[in-house]
């Protein structure tokens, strides 16, 4: 994972252009998409490299920090942190009149950390809840927030503040002072996110273990805070206070779908935050003037779909194909233990069992029946010659292991869990399919060898599912309460 | 590390020990001194402030009083002596680690701040997992496995820390019989070299045959000693209180294994 950052980095320097601003990209607003999109591959704007290496750069911190709120479970913090800097942009504005970056950076931070801060208190102090001390500190400090952006709107020469941009963000309105603050901020992610990687998963893993090792659990937190922070912070220019906390949680809540292992969750969650800035500011540009913060999350929740979607493990996709393959799987066993049942009727007189005979066992339409043994033999399981249908000695084996397990559960559940003859049968049919062979040597074991179910069928032993013999004829069911005929 | 010595100062030494939340003392004032190499359960109801009496040990909860020595130290100077099992419960098991990571944990004591785990951590952290019989699943996601197997790797990574004096908060909750005998030979051989445990246990049937000494608590020490002199009828109905239903359970327990 370390390598992988460290090779992120000099391709982050290169967004700190020195060039001056000539034309806003904003400005630029009478061609058809195609010249548009011309236009930003070719980069002949001079703002548009600023936008886009300062939307992957934010990409890349939220992503980072997104990870640890997913997984701490945090991810409102995030939205409350974002929601509660807004007064502080509107101080930084105040304390020169200005959009300067840096004053409102340190304003945001400050009065970001004080909502933290009243989160924390409003927990400690009362019978709070977090959710609840979160949504107080959320709209009350939005609130203040709007108020100030009011009064500068309505201060001469105040309309022109460009205070709005960073409601739902401009990227096109960066400076080249704001890239270089969210080039610092990402490095300083990065750093700290690779030099601590160890005592940042451990904390978020198992907080009480980690001061029991004698971590430094308070400043590693508090470092986390700080950093999320920061990275809120100086996002909010091209995303914007109401969108910046979807930079945060989209992500990482997709990388948290894709992997098991945390490094691996913090490399995508970054790398996709990158892409997301990269894609948000293109179609922020090409779609005339559009904020880019919107652009920005319908880019992650995009990438998150298809991470739900297409996930190895957790994907929707994937566990409805491992569900479908289950059914069938059951869908074989069903007939091949369909088959073995009706030689059993004839004592195994005969080897083979007609189609229509097992449509009748099976209840089911002629052609299901057709289309599930087609099935069976492309699987080499039986062969099928007109009309009648016999096991191969796969089939045969897998029929018998099969019968074995539902009479051997049957057996056990009557007799170890002195469960009524007549319970057992429906409890037994999906157990018979999930059963390992480990399970069932100690079932036998268990149950001393017994050879009859609790109905007095043959249960198939080892040596004639190995070795295919039929078992005998002349043994009948007899003394067990057998509902057979006599 | 310094080894353990029977004639330096002992594992556990705690006096007057009252932890309160939000001013309502949920232990008072408990004293006791555990010797070297000994196994010692710690038993009594539920709300009896076992795990807080735990915690408190490490500092994870803030004293109102009293004071805890390990080996003679303040806790802070000598966590590396300490190993720590804390319940099943306390942890996100769909938290993206796999059974080696967690395990490598109990080496970040160990280490440097910013410090990777070395190779010799590695090996260490293996040779736990393969005691506790968890090594082949030592890439697995931590939330694939059955309960006992997630107590059996917090029981490994507690194992990694190499340390003098193991506290274990209800290592058995949610194991089969068979892990449980194998995690108290685990327990006798640690004891065996002379390392102390402080275990947390329910099941009042086994605590005979497990540990030499006994803590019974509720919110104070109710009795400590070995548990021969101290495991009686009348100690545990003073432990459990006036709920004679649970007594007359034990009470039949202890009489069936006479």
């Amino acid at each position: 994972m370390k390598r992988v950052l460290l090779l992120l980095l000099p391709g982050l320097v290169w967004g700190v252009p020195e060039v001056a601003l000539a034309a806003r990209i904003s400005e630029i607003s009478d061609y058809s998409f195609m010249d548009r999109a011309v236009r930003f591959f070719s980069f002949q704007d001079p703002g548009l490299s600023h936008a886009l290496a300062g939307s992957m750069l934010l990409g890349i911190s939220c992503g980072l920090m997104g990870a640890f709120l997913v997984v701490r479970k945090l991810a409102l913090m995030g939205d409350a942190l974002s929601h509660a800097v807004l007064p502080g942009v509107a101080l930084g504005f105040l304390w020169n009149m200005s959009k300067d970056p840096l004053a409102i950076f340190i304003g945001a931070t400050i009065v970001g950390l004080l909502g933290a801060g009243t989160v924390q208190l409003l927990r400690s102090t009362t019978r709070h809840k977090e959710d609840a001390a979160l949504g107080f500190v959320l709209a009350s400090f939005f609130g203040a927030g709007i108020c100030l952006f009011t009064m500068i709107q309505n201060l001469p020469g105040g309309n022109k503040s460009g205070l709005d941009k960073f409601m739902f963000g401009q990227a096109a309105a960066m400076g080249a002072g704001d890239v270089l603050l969210l080039a610092v901020v990402a490095l300083l992610a990065m750093g700290a996110v690779v030099f601590l990687f160890k005592e940042y998963r451990l904390v978020s893993f198992d907080e009480g273990f980690a001061r029991a090792v004698g971590l430094p659990v308070q400043a590693l937190h508090y470092s986390l805070m700080l950093l999320l922070a920061f990275a809120i912070v100086s996002s909010l220019q091209a995303v914007g206070v109401v969108l910046v906390s979807a930079m945060l949680v989209i992500p990482a809540a997709a990388a948290y779908l894709l992997t098991d292992r945390f490094g691996h969750m913090l490399v995508l969650s970054a790398g996709m935050g990158l892409c997301t800035g990269a894609m948000g500011a293109f179609f922020s540009f090409v779609g005339r003037n559009m904020p880019t913060g919107p652009w920005m999350v319908m880019t992650a929740g995009g990438i998150f779909v298809g991470a739900l979607l297409l996930a190895p493990r957790h994907g929707i996709v994937s566990r409805w194909l491992r569900q479908r393959s289950r059914a069938e799987h059951i869908r074989e066993e069903n007939m091949l233990k369909a088959i073995y049942r009706a030689m059993e009727e004839e004592d195994f007189s005969r080897e083979v069992v007609s189609v229509m005979e097992l449509a009748q066992l099976r209840r089911e339409p002629l052609e299901k029946t057709q289309r599930q043994l087609e099935a069976l033999r492309r699987a080499g399981y039986v062969t099928i010659s007109e009309d009648a249908v016999s096991f191969t000695p796969q089939g045969w084996q897998r029929g018998c292991e099969i019968v074995r397990n539902h009479r051997l559960w049957e057996l056990y559940l009557t007799s170890a869990a002195q469960i009524a003859t007549d319970h057992v049968h429906e409890d037994a049919e999906k157990i018979e399919h999930v059963l390992g062979e480990e399970n069932v040597l100690q079932l036998e074991k268990r149950l001393d060898y017994a050879r009859r179910d609790p109905h007095g069928k043959r249960i198939p032993s080892h040596e004639e599912i190995q070795h295919g013999r039929r078992p005998g004829g002349k043994e009948r069911a007899s003394g067990y309460g057998s509902h057979e005929p006599r | 590390m310094n080894a353990p010595d029977p004639t330096s100062a002992p594992p556990l030494e705690v006096h007057d020990l009252t932890v309160a939340y939000h001013k309502k003392p949920v232990l008072y004032g408990i004293d006791l001194t555990v010797p070297s190499g000994s196994l010692v359960g710690i038993v009594g109801p539920n709300g009896a402030g076992k795990s807080t009496f735990i915690k408190a040990i490490m500092g994870l909860l803030p004293l109102a009083s009293g004071w805890v020595k390990i080996f003679g130290k303040p806790y802070r100077e000598n966590c590396r002596r300490v190993g720590y099992v804390p319940q099943r419960e306390t942890v996100d098991w769909d938290f993206p680690v796999n059974v080696m990571d967690v395990v490598l944990m109990g080496r970040y004591g160990h280490l440097r701040l910013g410090q990777r785990p070395t190779k010799h951590d590695r090996e260490i952290a293996r040779e736990c997992l393969d005691k506790v019989k968890m090594l082949p699943f030592a890439n697995r996601q931590i939330g694939n496995l059955s309960g006992g197997q997630q107590q059996r790797v917090f029981l490994a990574r507690a194992l990694a820390q190499e340390s003098d004096l193991y506290l274990m908060d209800e290592p058995f909750a949610g194991v089969d019989a068979a892990t449980e005998s194998a995690m108290i030979a685990i327990l006798r051989e640690l004891r065996s070299r002379g390392k102390t445990l402080l275990v947390v246990h329910h099941d009042l049937s086994s605590v005979k045959d497990y540990f030499d000494r006994l803590i019974l608590l509720n919110m104070r020490l109710v009795a400590y000693g070995p548990t021969e002199e101290v495991f009686t009828p009348e100690t545990l109905q003073k432990t459990y209180g006036g709920r004679l239903t649970i007594l007359s359970d034990v009470a039949q327990t202890l009489g069936s294994q006479r």
